[in-house]
């Protein structure tokens, strides 16, 4: 199993690979994910182009730890294929699909994947999958699609194209969105995958954006995609366990393993009423604060 | 590979090069116009020409106006010139003659 399907993921910042200024150094914006963009922000007629910037940036350009994710254009155009050869060529580290709507889709990609990789000699495995969705369909099928390959870590939500087949707009109060948001938490969730929301295109609107990560990180996502690096910091301010967050996980955890050895079910924890059930949730914080750079306890 | 037509591919906007190629006359032609020539006009040219090499161009006219490229931007946009001048978008050479 590749060792980074549950990596951390709290920011996926967008880069036009079309533009070498946005490309060749995001790093220093600490994104956790960056997803260099070959489908809608590049022009139909720099398509090509697009992949040599995308081959070489690859390449050449270190990123210092940042994931690179592709996303590739579309299954109902005559470009997928070709940029899957060049950034699995180049060594990317994952590749997401735009307008996924069906576990096919998914199978699909999987198969040019696993052609190039054997084309250009990289390891079996080594380039995961996340999926978009962006349809009503799409987010109907949300559970099939996260069952659909060993490669997908995870899928996301595409808010803008997703509204419109709805046949609203976006308003920013997130309500047109709550649906499927609440839909695809779940079926990652019983997948076993990972869950990112959707953009927040108003730059000037940073309260508004805060209210929408607080918002999905209650509902339980896992990260969010990311515009323009001022956004960079809310996300990971948020979505990184607070100090008090973490010196409670600790406690329930080494609680819960003493009062089980004792044969007690059930007990307090700074007042609050503790049981087998908080185990996981503990545990997550723990993990989430160490991958996050803020725990560096043995737990 | 021969350049069958002339080509651009790139910007004037900044961290970027246009390239342009056209057939040429029995040579390679570089001219190369750049704000930092002083400083790094030597290696700039070894990168277009590396690049043009691998792609076993020998006969061509290149213009290549720099904005401030990184090598790798340098690079992509010599290759997409000369593979638009061919008309070729699919199963390239990633890692064989673009590397």
């Amino acid at each position: 199993m590749n060792p980074n399907l549950k990596r951390l993921r709290r920011s996926m910042m967008f880069l036009n690979c079309q533009k070498p200024g946005l490309i060749k150094d995001p790093y220093i914006y600490a994104p956790d994910s960056i997803m260099l963009d070959l489908e809608d922000a590049v022009a139909e007629r720099e398509k090509d182009a697009a992949r040599y910037s995308l081959y070489h940036a690859l390449q050449e350009i270190d990123y210092r730890g940042v994931e690179r994710v592709v996303r590739i254009n579309g299954l109902d155009t005559d470009l997928w294929e070709e940029d899957i050869r060049c950034a699995v060529a180049g060594g990317c580290d994952a590749i997401r699909i735009p307008k996924t709507e069906t576990a096919e889709d998914v199978r699909r990609v999987e198969n040019a994947v696993i052609a190039a990789e054997k084309e250009f000699g990289r390891e079996d495995g080594s380039t995961l999958i996340m999926a978009a969705l962006e349809s009503a369909k799409g987010v109907m099928n949300a559970f099939e699609v996260c069952s659909a390959s060993e490669r997908l870590f995870g899928i996301a939500l595409s808010g803008g194209d997703y509204t419109k087949d709805l046949q609203t707009t976006i308003s920013g109060t997130g309500v047109e969105l709550m649906g499927a948001r609440q839909h695809m938490i779940i079926a990652a969730r019983a997948a076993g995958v990972q869950c990112f929301d959707t953009v927040y295109t108003n730059l000037k609107d940073m309260d508004g954006f805060r209210r929408d990560v607080e918002t999905i990180h209650t509902m339980g996502f896992d990260g969010k995609s990311i515009i323009n690096p001022r956004q960079i910091p809310i996300v990971h301010e948020i979505f990184t366990p607070t100090e008090k967050d973490i010196i409670f996980a600790e406690k329930v955890v080494r609680e819960i393993d003493t009062k089980k050895a004792q044969g007690i079910g059930v007990f307090t924890v700074d007042g609050k009423m503790i049981d087998i059930a908080f185990y996981d949730g503990a545990k997550r914080t723990l993990a989430l604060a160490k991958a996050s750079g803020v725990y560096k306890g043995d737990l | 590979m021969e350049i069958k037509k002339a080509a651009v591919a790139g910007t004037l906007e900044s961290s970027d090069c246009m390239v342009t190629v056209e057939p040429g006359s029995g040579t390679v032609e570089l001219d190369l116009e750049s704000a930092v020539i002083r400083q790094f006009g030597k290696q700039i040219r070894k990168v277009i020409n590396e690049t043009l090499a691998n792609l076993d161009v020998t006969d061509a006219k290149v213009t290549v106006v720099d904005k401030g490229a990184l090598d790798c931007t340098i690079k992509a946009r010599v290759e997409c010139a000369v593979y638009r001048s061919n008309g070729i978008t699919n199963n390239l050479p990633w890692g064989g003659a673009i590397k």
